[in-house]
């Protein structure tokens, strides 16, 4: 298969761009190298970020704000971030703001408290991100507008409701509705309905998707792919980032390398065939600042600068642990929960099924339950391992069987108008983040007498998770009469439990994975959560590599392992480079009991 | 009874679905008014997360709100004059709304 480079061309590209994928796979990166292509092509662009675990800041290298801010080294280009999270926060404070003084303490608590949930998070952040696109006068200042947008489960959302709440606004005649907070916003309904047109006009918008030449990520991109195109935004371009051809035959590390981008793109070849796609080369270095951003898009395939190759100097890695030294303490406790969190496309599953896989195999009773649908490894456990068992939280069908329980349970009491003006609400976008809160509170909750490992959804969802559980708690607590099961009470409490959960931050040694997992660190601590330990995936240290991309690559991983270990985690596991994605558990096992060989560890 | 005005706990949608808890109650209330709205009666509702500026300008709300704190909410009005508060009207009370506002027995309640 030989696809050709991904050149952004000034001349065809539409005014709107967005990139999309799942995280890690570069949209920063290439957002911003494609927006600085369109600028020396003398075009005045508009970079949005709208992911609530943004590092355009750290790729742009400078400060940006929810403003557009110019960019020094080129001209032409503005950036801004969009944390959604904070306009929740600043329209919270808008609506209750000026209540102050005028209505009791209590009353703009209950106001707040209300206002601090899941569904004003996702209103805030799409009113942000469609005032660039549904107004004419917004982003008149600019040839192009370039989201780099959230992860694929979030641009999903903020898309999809889009369209939801276009259907729902024209169908809801009950006056309040599960809209709530948008009520406040109806009067931008012009503005949803015109980016909701922008989307699906293939003129105007294109949708780029980034994968990796990994199976998982291009099926995770033909997901998103068809999903998107069943809402209407048909325009689509694949970049699979990071191909990675070896100038160097005799090394197995290399070879495996290359032999396993190759056998990903040609299973997927139905999909990448289906649309236009184009490749960007693997690159020694890690893409920060505008210089790194013209090497990512530059035309030469090849790997200019291999000057640097003495990367083989001698450099002693600090002491770091191997999964199984992890395991071996979190067993002591005999139960409890074990969640893998970071940045998507990390390894989150592979660590939580190697760790599960192991407890397993020392004779203890473990749950592994994972969240993302795009993951495959679990499904290789079943039935393999003994004193194991499986589960998937899909939000999909959590959402479904929520609605049918509710209808169920409440609606048999009810009349038919009763049970109609309940169902509508139901079709809310509130609904789904109910059901996936409660799934999550039942898989942690199993683990009173046996372990539980969860693998978490990529960062910005866990957030809201977490955001959600803490807003529930406050809600519950107030509410006497709650029906809610036991284990959604005790869910804070339990995740605050050092000797109930373990909480493992899972990283790549590189830039952005180990910066967004100290940021997501950050957030837990706020929740007053303490990470059990950080787990350092997919190090090239130590891998003999003689090629010289893989070299550098090596040799740039030494500054974010000291980083982690100094700086992040009071504990540190380390996991090498697999040639193999490690299915079954004899590969898990395997992978956990790696240790990295120090001659003289510190 | 001619008009009806309900000035609601702060929540996210009529029927309080959102919350992490159903009251039939209230459900089957938002189900009621949206019947009698049919019917001419008016059915105004304020929401304190959404327009709480209403609860402001409600001398009476207002005062309940100062006194009582949120715990008093619902108030529900009849013609301008507290109805009932703190609650949503019970199954056995729904049959006597649509009597007064209808001047008859409404089988569905």
């Amino acid at each position: 298969m030989k696809l050709p480079l991904y050149q952004p061309d000034a001349a065809s590209s539409t005014r709107f761009l967005f990139f999309t994928g799942k995280g890690g796979v570069g949209k920063t990166s290439l957002s911003c190298a494609t927006a600085l292509k369109l600028v020396e092509a003398g075009k005045r662009v508009l970079l949005v970020s709208t992911d609530p675990a943004s590092n355009l800041d750290e790729v742009l290298e400078t400060k940006l704000s929810n403003h557009p801010t110019p960019i020094a080294g080129a001209p032409g280009l503005d950036a801004l971030n969009i944390n959604p999270i904070d306009a929740a926060a600043a329209y919270r404070e808008r609506l209750i703001g000026p209540m102050r003084g005028l209505l009791p303490e209590a009353a703009l608590r209950s106001m707040e408290e209300q206002l601090s949930g899941s569904c004003t998070v996702e209103i805030a952040a799409f009113d942000e991100f469609s005032g660039f696109i549904g107004n004419p006068d917004a982003a008149k200042d600019y040839d192009h507008v370039i989201f780099d947008t959230a992860p694929t489960g979030h641009t999903l959302r903020l898309m999809s409701l889009a369209k939801a709440w276009d259907q729902f606004l024209d169908n809801n005649t009950s006056g309040t509705s599960c809209l709530g907070p948008l009520a406040g916003l109806e009067k931008q309904r012009a503005v949803y309905e015109a980016t909701v047109n922008t989307l699906a006009n293939a003129a105007a918008t294109t949708l780029v998707l980034v994968s990796r030449p990994q199976l998982s990520a291009l099926r995770e991109a033909e997901r998103t792919s068809k999903e998107l195109r069943a809402l209407g935004v048909g325009n689509q371009q694949l970049v699979i980032n990071g191909t990675f051809e070896t100038k160097c035959p005799e090394d197995v590390t290399a070879q495996a390398m290359q032999q396993r981008g190759l056998s990903a793109m040609t299973t997927a070849s139905a999909f990448i065939d289906s649309l236009p796609s184009f490749i960007v080369p693997l690159r020694p270095i890690n893409i920060l600042g505008i210089g790194g951003l013209r090497v990512l898009l530059s035309g030469d395939n090849a790997t200019s600068d291999t000057s640097a190759s003495n990367a083989t100097s001698e450099w002693t890695p600090p002491a770091m642990e191997s999964l199984e030294d992890l395991v071996a303490d979190i067993e002591k406790q005999g139960h409890g929960v074990i969640m893998t969190m970071g940045k998507g496309g990390v390894g989150k599953t592979t660590v939580a099924a190697a760790i599960a896989v192991m407890l397993a195999r020392r004779g203890h009773a473990v749950h592994l339950s994972t969240t993302d649908p795009a993951a495959h490894v679990a499904q290789t456990l079943a039935g393999q391992v003994e004193g194991l068992t499986l589960s998937k939280i899909d939000p999909a069908a959590e959402t479904a069987s929520y609605q049918g329980e509710v209808m169920l349970k409440q609606g048999a009491t009810m009349d038919e108008a009763g049970r109609a003006l309940l169902e509508e609400d139901l079709r809310s976008p509130c609904t789904e983040e109910i059901a996936v809160f409660r799934a999550f509170a039942r898989e942690v909750g199993q683990g009173t007498n046996r372990f539980v490992v969860l693998d978490t959804a990529p960062t910005g969802h866990t957030l809201l998770l977490l955001d959600a559980s803490e807003a529930y708690q406050r809600e519950l607590e107030r509410q006497a009469r709650s029906t809610q099961p036991e284990e959604v009470l005790k869910l804070l409490e339990r995740l605050r439990d050092p000797d109930y959960t373990h909480m493992l931050l899972v990283t790549l040694p590189e830039a952005t994975p180990v910066h967004e997992a100290a940021a997501l660190q950050e957030d837990l601590r706020r929740a007053r959560i303490e990470p059990f330990a950080w787990v350092i995936n997919q190090s090239l240290l130590h891998s003999g590599s003689c090629d010289p991309l893989l070299q550098r690559r090596e040799h740039s991983e030494h500054r974010y392992i000291r980083e982690v270990v100094d700086k992040q985690a009071t504990r540190t596991a380390w996991l090498p480079w697999q040639p193999e994605e490690p299915t079954g558990p004899d590969a898990l096992a395997h992978l956990a009991a790696s240790h990295l060989l120090t001659p003289t560890a510190a | 009874m001619k008009t009806i005005q309900v000035y609601d706990p702060p929540m996210c949608c009529s029927t309080g679905i959102c919350g992490p808890d159903i009251d039939p109650d209230l459900v089957n209330f938002a189900a009621m008014l949206s019947q009698l709205g049919a019917h001419d009666i008016k059915i105004e509702r304020y929401n304190l997360g959404q327009q709480p500026m209403a609860f402001v300008q409600n001398p009476t709300v207002k005062a309940l709100l100062d006194k009582e704190g949120v715990e008093v909410l619902p108030v529900i009005f009849w013609d301008g004059e507290v109805h009932l508060k703190g609650r949503y009207p019970t199954k056995e009370e729904r049959p006597h709304w649509f009597r007064v506002a209808l001047g008859k027995e409404e089988a569905t309640a």
